[in-house]
């Protein structure tokens, strides 16, 4: 009897010892590994293969044309067409939106996370901003229309401007970001240890003072990355400054900056929108050399915005 | 020293707590701004799309097609252009998305993230517009166009597909590989102590222990996706109003292209008709459905915070 179970015994833990010793090759494993990296390679590529196809176009493009594509503006002519609008008005919304988003933003996540106790309207306001951070683009480009188009017309573009000016698409791009400062400013905030803020409360300073000096300088970078970040996308935005009437036209130039900001306008996504849409080729060279500008701007902040998180990018 | 400390010593100076309580109210201003906003936008959106039931014969909106200079509003044209769309985007961002944020989080070494997330975040930041341009230079005539057969027109709806889930991929991959990293690492020793291997954790430890996350993700997606406008817009190949059909290989509209096409050039209508208030009332439509997903993903989100 009792040999019988020594000898299960002894086979049995044969088994186990080979089980754990051999070094089986783990095909499927391997497979599914090889998987998973094939569809982050695959979304790298896609990256790749539209910038070469861009570049492709661009770049000759340029090299032919040179300067003078930055220096003309809309053309029905495609020889004669150029950049120089969309440029000037992507700088300007670009600053508009930094001026309004950045303030009123970093104020209401101050008032969330350093502020507000946990109530039922807290919690309503932050639900309520997370939403607005997920409404899709166009529907601002609508309540751009309804509000700062035909309701505010007469302040933002009066006379035969119609309310569609650069005062109205500004004020929809920055009222489009602000969720997104709002989210990420939020989040730098709540990074600051507490220790820091009982520190400055422990020596008698009041909760405004504590934030200004103790709380904001180590958020700073957080705020800056995510103010950075929400204005590229704003630039990179189209379909809300169509609604509120973005040309795709003729633009008559000059005046100073306060009178540009009630005059018509474009910027350089929606002359990419434009140049695609007209059937000649040498509008879809434009479109790309457009393109390429654009993309390369937006990644010059990115990358920007990027670097500064990792090079300040604190741990407690 | 001159008697006893009082409280009143100890309140501070008098200009203090006026510079505070006005600090308070500036920034409490701003916080509730945010409410401003929605219920603005829920006004103009609500405003114009009541303009628009009363101007409108109902009947037209069950008809044959999207067709607002004619007066023919048929919303399921517009809406099954929409599924349409946002489901071939799902077909592309879900594999991909998730595929990424599991190799990224349960595969790649810490320096390999944290050069590949970057990127990944770039792919995010490319504007829709220039991925329009993409999917009729590229996606149309190199992938649909030589998959299906050349007598596909180059605007279609499975181009613009294509290139939403592009777009989108890089969102989805981003939450579900935070919810992923967000899985404690006891689960995942606790299932390698019993002999599991790297693929048997990540598919039946780490994936369901996520599993709101991921579905928040794909959620936040399917939400992104729907309310994506420039591609549709350039691509789908609905200008001027289009038929009610399910082929994904012919050009149609959606909800968003049919907005812009109402705001810009292509459908402008002015005056009294009922074709240029219609665009609020596809706006309210779009605004209640990312609405209820973004509401839905949120809950998801929050479900993975309380847990771990």
């Amino acid at each position: 009897m009792s040999a019988r179970v020594e000898a299960i015994g002894a086979t049995a833990s044969e088994r186990v010892r080979r089980e754990l010793s051999g070094r089986r090759s783990d095909l499927l494993g391997a497979l599914f590994q090889l998987l998973l990296l094939f569809t982050l390679v695959f979304a790298l590529a896609v990256l790749l293969v539209l910038l070469l196809d861009v570049g492709r176009t661009a770049i000759p493009f340029l090299l032919h044309r040179g300067a003078t594509v930055f220096t003309a503006g809309y053309s029905s002519l495609p020889a004669n067409a150029g950049m120089k609008q969309g440029l000037i008005g992507s700088a300007y919304l670009g600053a508009f939106v930094i001026v309004i988003a950045l303030p009123l933003g970093v104020g209401a996540a101050i008032y969330m996370e350093e502020y507000a106790r946990d109530t039922a309207l807290t919690r309503f306001i932050n639900t309520n901003i997370r939403n607005l951070a997920g409404v899709p683009a166009i529907v601002y480009g609508i309540l751009g229309l309804a509000v700062f188009v035909r309701l505010l017309g007469t302040v933002t573009g009066p006379g035969t401007v119609e309310g569609k000016s650069l005062l109205a698409g500004g004020l929809t791009l920055a009222v489009m970001v602000l969720p997104i400062v709002i989210i990420t400013t939020q989040e730098a905030l709540r990074a600051v240890p507490h220790s820091i803020r009982e520190a400055g409360f422990g020596v008698g300073a009041t909760r405004w003072e504590v934030v200004r000096s103790h709380v904001l300088p180590y958020a700073a970078p957080g705020v800056l990355t995510g103010s950075v970040l929400s204005m590229a996308r704003a630039l990179g935005e189209t379909a809300p400054l169509i609604m509120v009437g973005a040309v795709t036209g003729f633009l008559a130039t000059g005046g100073g900056f306060l009178d540009a900001l009630q005059q018509r306008f474009t910027s350089l996504p929606t002359l990419v929108f434009a140049y695609v849409k007209k059937p000649q080729a040498e509008f879809q060279d434009l479109a790309a050399a457009t393109i390429l500008v654009l993309i390369a701007f937006i990644f010059v902040v990115n990358l920007a915005a990027i670097l500064l998180r990792n090079r300040y990018e604190r741990k407690w | 020293m001159s008697g006893a400390l009082t409280p009143e010593d100890l309140h501070g100076a008098r200009s203090r707590h006026r510079r505070e309580r006005a600090m308070r109210a500036v920034f409490f201003s701003a916080a509730f701004l945010s409410v401003v906003i929605s219920v603005a936008i829920v006004a103009s959106l609500a405003g114009g799309a009541i303009d628009f039931l009363r101007k409108v014969d109902l009947g037209t909106l069950w008809s044959r097609g999207w067709f607002p200079r004619r007066n023919l509003f048929d919303v399921k044209t517009i809406f099954a252009g929409t599924v349409m769309v946002s489901a071939i985007a799902m077909l592309v961002a879900a594999p991909l998305g998730l595929g990424s944020a599991l190799f990224l989080s349960e595969y790649a070494s810490r320096r390999a993230r944290r050069l590949l997330k970057p990127i990944l975040e770039t792919l995010a930041s490319v504007p829709s517009v220039v991925m329009a341009f993409f999917a009729l230079r590229f996606i149309s005539p190199e992938v649909v166009q030589r998959f299906f057969g050349s007598d596909v027109p180059l605007f279609n709806i499975t181009a613009a597909g294509l290139a939403v889930g592009l777009l989108v991929t890089p969102l989805v991959a981003s939450v579900a590989e935070d919810a992923m990293h967000a899985v404690p690492n006891a689960l995942r020793e606790a299932s390698v102590g019993l002999g599991a291997r790297r693929r048997t954790t990540s598919v039946r430890v780490v994936m369901p222990a996520a599993v709101s996350g991921i579905t928040a993700a794909l959620l936040l997606g399917v939400s992104r996706a729907l309310g994506e406008t420039m591609i549709v817009a350039i691509v789908a190949g609905g200008t001027g109003g289009s038929l009610f059909s399910l082929d994904p290989l012919q050009g149609g509209q959606t909800m968003t292209a049919a907005i812009t096409a109402l705001a810009t050039g292509s459908d402008q209508v002015r005056g009294a008709g009922p074709a240029y208030p219609s665009l609020f009332f596809v706006g309210m439509l779009l605004f209640l459905l990312t609405l209820a997903l973004n509401l839905a993903s949120e809950r998801f989100v929050r479900r993975v915070r309380r847990r771990y």
